[in-house]
């Protein structure tokens, strides 16, 4: 395991080497339908590589997945990113920088092009050709309707769709669930590609050979609680 | 009035009523009961209504009355809408926003431009068929508003998660509703004249109006009714859209009907 030190950067603080924290949470807990989904939950997520949420269902991982982006706030505590409380940035901005993809691939309706404008309508057909060819997907299908694409196309898709906002952190939440063989490895590439390039990705998966795979540490979510295994036989950070 | 209905008129048309209420009991409907109730309601809240219009708008009295009379024709609207549609938030307050709006851009004209003379016995019937024909309209952008958001929960995420504002990732869904709200009061002013002979103009034509000059109130009228429900769901779909979101740009647990 990698150990790191705390954040506490600032928003434009440059976040590079192992030691920068990304995300941070402090005594978070969320309550939802009477039932606390996370419980005073405290952990740090590095900034460099993948790191690996696991946990049964229900356990919370896509909750504090959306906590990261602000599509969710927490009843009670604080989360940071590059050590900076999240209600204190702008929630726009902060979702621009930290990119989310979906457990299902989520189309608008129209063509790849029209999809990748949604993420920014001032790019060019260059700029969306490059984003597909960055997820390894043909650029020649831009024109294409994004609803005729398989599967693991158009989860690539969202992905480069959001990567057009150029963010420095990616949140997965399962999103090579519904894909199987070639086009699993294919994303997993792609993801240790743009890990390899200094994105954060955060990547919550049930799949435990996929974990194996592509973590650079693995987290365990379970009763409200992240504890990373890994970390613990190696001694406090 | 060239073909005033006298009460002894009145009386015999209930013989229409009576056969609504024979083709229940042969058919065994078991609506009789309900369309004799209804028939009666109707009838006393018509009496009630006119001899309340007979003291708002007689000659003399102030126009005050008749703005009061508008207004508390607003906020019953408003009331009725609400009613109609409980999965719809905030809908009380909004329907009441988007009512006042209609008649200030709808009476603004009429009266402003000077189309009709103000007085009580204008602006009461215009007002009335403002709001009449806005509600159902009205109900409909809220309801399909707050349908979309919640079942395209996903889309509407996907959309905030790249950075997209609340506004900005609400536009393709507040244009559905706005669509699907305006677009039977399209058709029915496409249609007008042709399938069938609106509710204004035939009441001018058996009161003795000539029909031309009917013709063009009833014009005028569909005018009103098209700039009203435009205007109402306008307002209804963007106050919804702000009351939807959080100001952080979340959007906000919305329960199906079903849950409620």
């Amino acid at each position: 395991m990698r150990r790191y030190a705390p954040g506490g950067r600032g928003q434009r603080a440059e976040v590079s080497g192992l030691q920068a924290v990304a995300f941070e949470f402090e005594r978070v807990t969320v309550v939802r339908a009477g039932r606390r989904v996370l419980d005073e939950l405290t952990a740090r997520i590095p900034a460099a590589g993948i790191s690996v949420v696991t946990g049964p269902s229900g356990a919370g991982k896509t909750t504090l997945l959306r906590l990261c982006n602000r599509l969710d706030i927490p009843g009670a505590g604080t989360v940071r990113y590059r050590g900076q409380p999240l209600d204190e940035l702008d929630p726009l901005a902060l979702r621009r920088g930290v990119g989310m993809v979906f457990q299902r691939p989520i189309p608008f309706p129209g063509s790849l092009a029209a999809n990748l404008a949604v993420a920014r309508p001032e790019i060019g057909p260059e700029v969306m050709a490059a984003a597909l060819d960055r997820v390894a997907l043909d650029p020649g299908l831009l024109g294409q309707q994004a609803s005729t694409l398989s599967g693991g196309e158009l989860q690539r898709m969202c992905l480069a769709r959001t990567l057009v906002t150029e963010p420095h952190a990616l949140l997965l939440d399962e999103p090579t669930s519904a894909l199987d063989g070639q086009p699993k490895l294919a994303f997993e590439r792609t993801a240790q590609d743009l890990a390899a390039q200094g994105i954060t990705i955060v990547w919550v998966t049930h799949d435990e050979a996929q974990a194996g795979r592509v973590a650079d540490r693995v987290y365990q979510l379970r009763n409200g609680r992240l504890t990373c295994p890994a970390a613990e036989e190696a001694g406090p950070p | 009035m060239n073909a005033p209905v006298s009460w002894a008129g009145l009386g015999v048309s209930l013989l229409l009523v009576a056969v609504a209420a024979g083709i229940s009991w042969w058919q065994r409907l078991g609506l009789q009961r309900q369309i004799l109730i209804a028939a009666a309601r109707a009838l006393v809240q018509l009496l009630l209504v006119g001899a309340a219009l007979t003291l708002v708008i007689s000659p003399g009295r102030s126009i005050w009355w008749s703005w009061l009379w508008v207004a508390a024709m607003l906020a019953y609207a408003a009331t009725v809408a609400h009613r109609r549609a409980p999965e719809v938030p905030h809908l009380l307050g909004l329907a009441l926003a988007s009512f006042t709006a209609a008649a200030v851009v709808t009476l603004g004209v009429l009266f402003g431009l000077h189309v009709f003379p103000l007085n009580g016995r204008t602006l009461v019937p215009i007002a009335g068929m403002m709001i009449g024909n806005s509600m159902t309209a009205t109900v409909l952008a809220g309801r399909r508003l707050t349908d979309e958001l919640r079942d395209k929960r996903d889309e509407v995420e996907a959309r905030l998660a790249l950075g997209q504002a609340s506004r900005q990732a609400a536009t393709p869904y507040v244009r559905a509703a706005l669509r699907a709200a305006l677009t039977p009061q399209v058709e029915t002013t496409k249609a007008t004249g042709l399938v069938f002979l609106p509710g204004a103009m035939t009441g001018l034509i058996l009161a003795g109006t000539a029909p031309l000059q009917a013709v063009l109130v009833q014009a005028v009228v569909m005018f009103l009714v098209l700039a009203a429900t435009a205007t109402t769901t306008v307002v209804i779909a963007l106050g919804l859209i702000r009351r939807l979101f959080t100001p952080d740009h979340r959007l906000r647990y919305l329960p199906a009907p079903a849950d409620q």
